[in-house]
């Protein structure tokens, strides 16, 4: 006499099939995100846009490779991303900053093919917003800055929460060491906490105004951020990689940074 | 025997004891993987001039239980490319199966397999980015070694995340602590891998196979090399660590005052 | 009460139950490493302190002082290195002051294991102990738990494995100072490039059994700070303020004593500190 699932009961032998196969409830213990590390920044000038990023990518105390740039031409014509008048920088977790600039170059490629003309930068802006809002509940883990130059030829530089929500600037760092750099941003860029020496006295000091900045200081200025953050950063180092976007295209200029 | 097929063949509870039938877990969330059973330790890869050399110990380990010794974590793919795995190896066996069927299928249209190894690596990464996006990682780490479409040596890493990076070295695991320094003080950055020979790039892969059988507890001394070169595929399965030196041992003694 | 007392424990673990973070504590996220040669000893060490991802010190010092040939390379929780080997470099003075003898490395290392042994862990101290007295020459690693090792080439802290990983490669037997000097700073750059929580310079000492120590503190810089290339200084005036108020020389009387003091047998008095008769 044997007994299964569903027969009557009573018998002597048995054959496990009516044990319960509810589980205690288990927790998912593994992590979909990762912090590679690294830092960004971006500058606009009245004519130009700089992107730059260090090429570190990290991994808990480890170098992955001294060479993972983190700046990208959006919406070129072939895989060197000759033809682009965009440019996007990410940082924060590397699998999902890579989907995210190969979406987005899909979406600038396929305004061009769809509409025969190039997605103005602004508009490039507003659907990469979308785009980040699209993941809310399971976020792309990264900062986004967003560079080109908009309707008038002046820099345009947006930057984005890893959710979507954006803002036009004139300079921002994003990343591992962006709060040793922002700081700095605002002293030289906006001259904040800088004031006109004479200008009055008490309340009637005048601030030091801000005024676009020539290409060359702006790229003086990248540098410098980056050689104080490696000082001070142990996740930023070994290549900086700057794009400057200006009328007459993309430039790509690389500087080596501290290795330790 | 008795006429109730599904219970031929089956343990029976009195001889056997009741079956734990828990992890069929009807209820409940769905379960993944949330952490690797059997697996593979590191990976190790770099490149020469003209070409790419990879190796693996021969080792998959149950824990700490060093449980299948003749496990072969290197794999050929259309003869051009070559995937080292690190991490689960029942995910690398599915993984395998899945390169397999690619390559048949590539096999059978009309312009032959044409898929290098920058294509491959493209594609297992997008494999690991989805599943891990879908909380059902495949628990590896691997390497992918071949050439890319301009016939360069190509060396890049991915893993269960979705994480990609490149570098003219590389190692997973435990091998990402203690070869990486190793190939990184043999071939600095600055020397190029125009000048490393393929002897040199095997003897350094043999060097630190040898230091990871020293210091890693998960690792042995039986291992499988693959050279790729344009000519194709030297792959060795079945090589022994040579040269080991052991004899600083006889000179310990205990821990603190022991002399003799 | 006999015993240790666990009240502060219980009291630290409900209120960390309750949210209340721990205080985060400089850590020395290092390198160190020792290695023995035909006449002595070797250790060296990085100079990188961090906290966190930050770097709190680029070039801090992390070979410690025990006795004139016994010295200490720490990692770990930077107080507890330093506290450690204090109190343990006092106690082998007395030690030695008491027995009249010149003090042993295994006695060092005793005392350092017996002490960190009793705190379970919590005194987070990894050490590097090397030295060289009338027994000879010694190189121990002591764990914060209170294990110890005996080896004749020892690494430690997040760098321990790129640092092994060229002792691994490169370490022979019989090495004179000058291979040991080489070999150790060696290892300490491949902490310092290998590992986030190892950077800057090399320090290095060397002990041998009839020479004085040599403390070689920045034997190696491989990373010198970078140039900048822009002026950052304001020009006067630059930052607001609302008033001002200048305090003339003569003025400070009114704010502070100043006594004047001439000869040596003048000594500057204060009031007197009450205490317990």
């Amino acid at each position: 006499m044997t007994s299964l699932m569903g027969h009557p009961s009573g018998q002597t032998v048995g054959y496990s099939f009516s044990q319960p196969t509810a589980a205690p409830v288990k927790e998912h213990s593994f992590y979909p995100y990762t912090d590679n590390g690294g830092s960004t920044l971006g500058i606009t000038g009245s004519d130009f846009a700089i992107l730059a990023g260090d090429t570190r990518s990290t991994s808990g105390y480890s170098i992955n490779s001294r060479m993972v740039p983190k700046v990208f031409k959006i919406g070129g014509d072939d895989e060197t991303g000759k033809g682009a008048h965009i440019l996007l920088s990410v940082v924060g977790f590397a699998a999902d900053g890579n989907a995210l600039k190969e979406r987005l170059d899909a979406v600038v490629k396929m305004y061009k093919y769809q509409h025969g003309k190039s997605m103005s930068v602004t508009a490039c802006a507003q659907r990469l917003s979308t785009i980040l809002y699209g993941k809310r509940f399971f976020p792309y883990y990264v900062h986004v800055i967003l560079a080109g130059l908009d309707e008038e030829g002046k820099g345009a530089l947006y930057s984005y929460d890893p959710v979507g929500s954006y803002e036009r600037e004139e300079c921002r760092a994003a990343g591992a060491a962006s709060s040793l750099i922002m700081p700095f941003l605002d002293n030289q860029v906006k001259f904040k906490n800088q004031y006109v020496p004479g200008s009055g006295e008490g309340h009637a000091l005048q601030p030091k105004k801000a005024e676009p900045l020539p290409r060359e200081t702006v790229e003086q200025l990248v540098r410098d951020a980056f050689t104080s953050a490696v000082e001070r950063h142990i996740e930023v180092g070994d290549n900086l990689q700057m794009m400057i976007i200006t009328r007459d295209g993309i430039e790509e200029i690389f500087h080596p940074l501290k290795k330790d | 025997m008795n006429h109730f097929p599904e219970a031929w063949g089956r343990p029976r509870d009195d001889v056997y004891g009741a079956y734990n039938s828990t992890y069929l877990q009807t209820s409940g969330p769905k379960a993944h993987t949330t952490s690797p059973a059997v697996t593979g330790t590191s990976v190790l890869g770099v490149k020469f001039k003209g070409g790419v050399v990879l190796a693996t110990d021969n080792l998959a380990s149950y824990g700490s239980l060093a449980r299948f010794t003749d496990v072969k974590r290197l794999r050929v793919f259309g003869g051009k490319a070559v995937v080292g795995f690190g991490g689960d190896v029942s995910d690398m066996q599915y993984i395998d199966r899945l390169l397999e069927s690619i390559d048949i299928r590539e096999n059978y249209s009309s312009h032959g397999n044409m898929l290098n190894a920058k294509n491959l690596h493209t594609y297992l990464a997008k494999v690991f980015y989805k599943r891990r996006s879908e909380f059902n990682p495949l628990w590896n780490h691997i390497l992918v070694a071949g050439f890319d479409a301009d016939d360069q040596p190509f060396l890049s890493s991915a893993d269960l995340l979705g994480t990609t990076f490149s570098s003219p070295h590389l190692a997973t695991g435990f091998g990402a602590h203690l070869a990486v320094p190793i190939l990184r003080r043999k071939f600095p950055d600055e020397r190029g891998i125009e000048t490393i020979s393929r002897e040199e790039a095997i003897e350094a892969l043999k060097e630190c196979l040898k230091v990871l059988f020293y210091r890693d507890a998960r690792s042995l001394d039986k291992y499988s090399i693959a050279v790729i070169t344009q000519e194709g595929i030297d792959l060795r399965e079945d090589e022994q660590i040579e040269g080991q030196s052991w004899a600083f041992a006889e000179t310990i003694r205990g821990y603190g005052s022991q002399t003799s | 009460m006999p015993g240790f007392d666990f009240s502060n424990y219980n009291r630290n673990a409900a209120l960390h139950a309750r949210g209340v973070p721990l205080p985060k504590a400089t850590s020395t996220g290092t390198t160190i490493v020792g290695c023995i040669y035909d006449n002595g000893v070797v250790i060296a060490a990085d100079t990188r302190a961090t906290s966190g991802p930050i770097v709190a010190d680029k070039n801090c010092e992390k070979l410690h002082y025990i006795s004139p040939k016994i010295w200490c390379a720490g990692a770990g929780t930077a107080a507890d290195t330093e506290f450690t080997t204090a109190l343990i470099s006092s106690n082998v003075e007395l030690h030695s002051l008491s027995t009249g003898r010149d003090p042993r490395v295994i006695t060092c290392m005793t005392m350092l294991k017996q002490h960190l042994f009793r705190y379970q862990g919590h005194i987070g101290a990894y050490l590097v102990v090397a030295g060289a007295d009338p027994t000879g020459v010694s190189l121990f690693t002591v764990h914060a738990h209170g294990s110890t090792d005996k080896l004749p080439y020892v690494t430690m802290g997040s760098g321990s494995l790129a640092a092994m990983s060229v002792f691994e490669t490169m370490w022979r037997p019989n090495l004179d100072r000058e291979g040991a000097v080489a070999l150790c700073s060696e290892a300490i750059k491949a902490g310092i490039f290998n590992d986030l929580g190892s950077g800057s310079n090399v320090d290095v000492c060397v002990i041998s059994k009839d020479k004085p120590t040599e403390l070689l503190r920045n034997y190696m810089r491989p990373n010198e700070r970078g140039h900048k290339e822009r002026n950052y200084r304001f020009p006067k005036g630059t930052t607001a303020w609302l008033n001002q108020k200048i305090i003339s020389k003569e003025d400070m009387k009114n704010y502070v004593t100043i006594e004047n003091l001439s000869g040596s047998d003048e000594l500057a008095t204060g009031e007197k500190m009450e205490v317990d008769s």
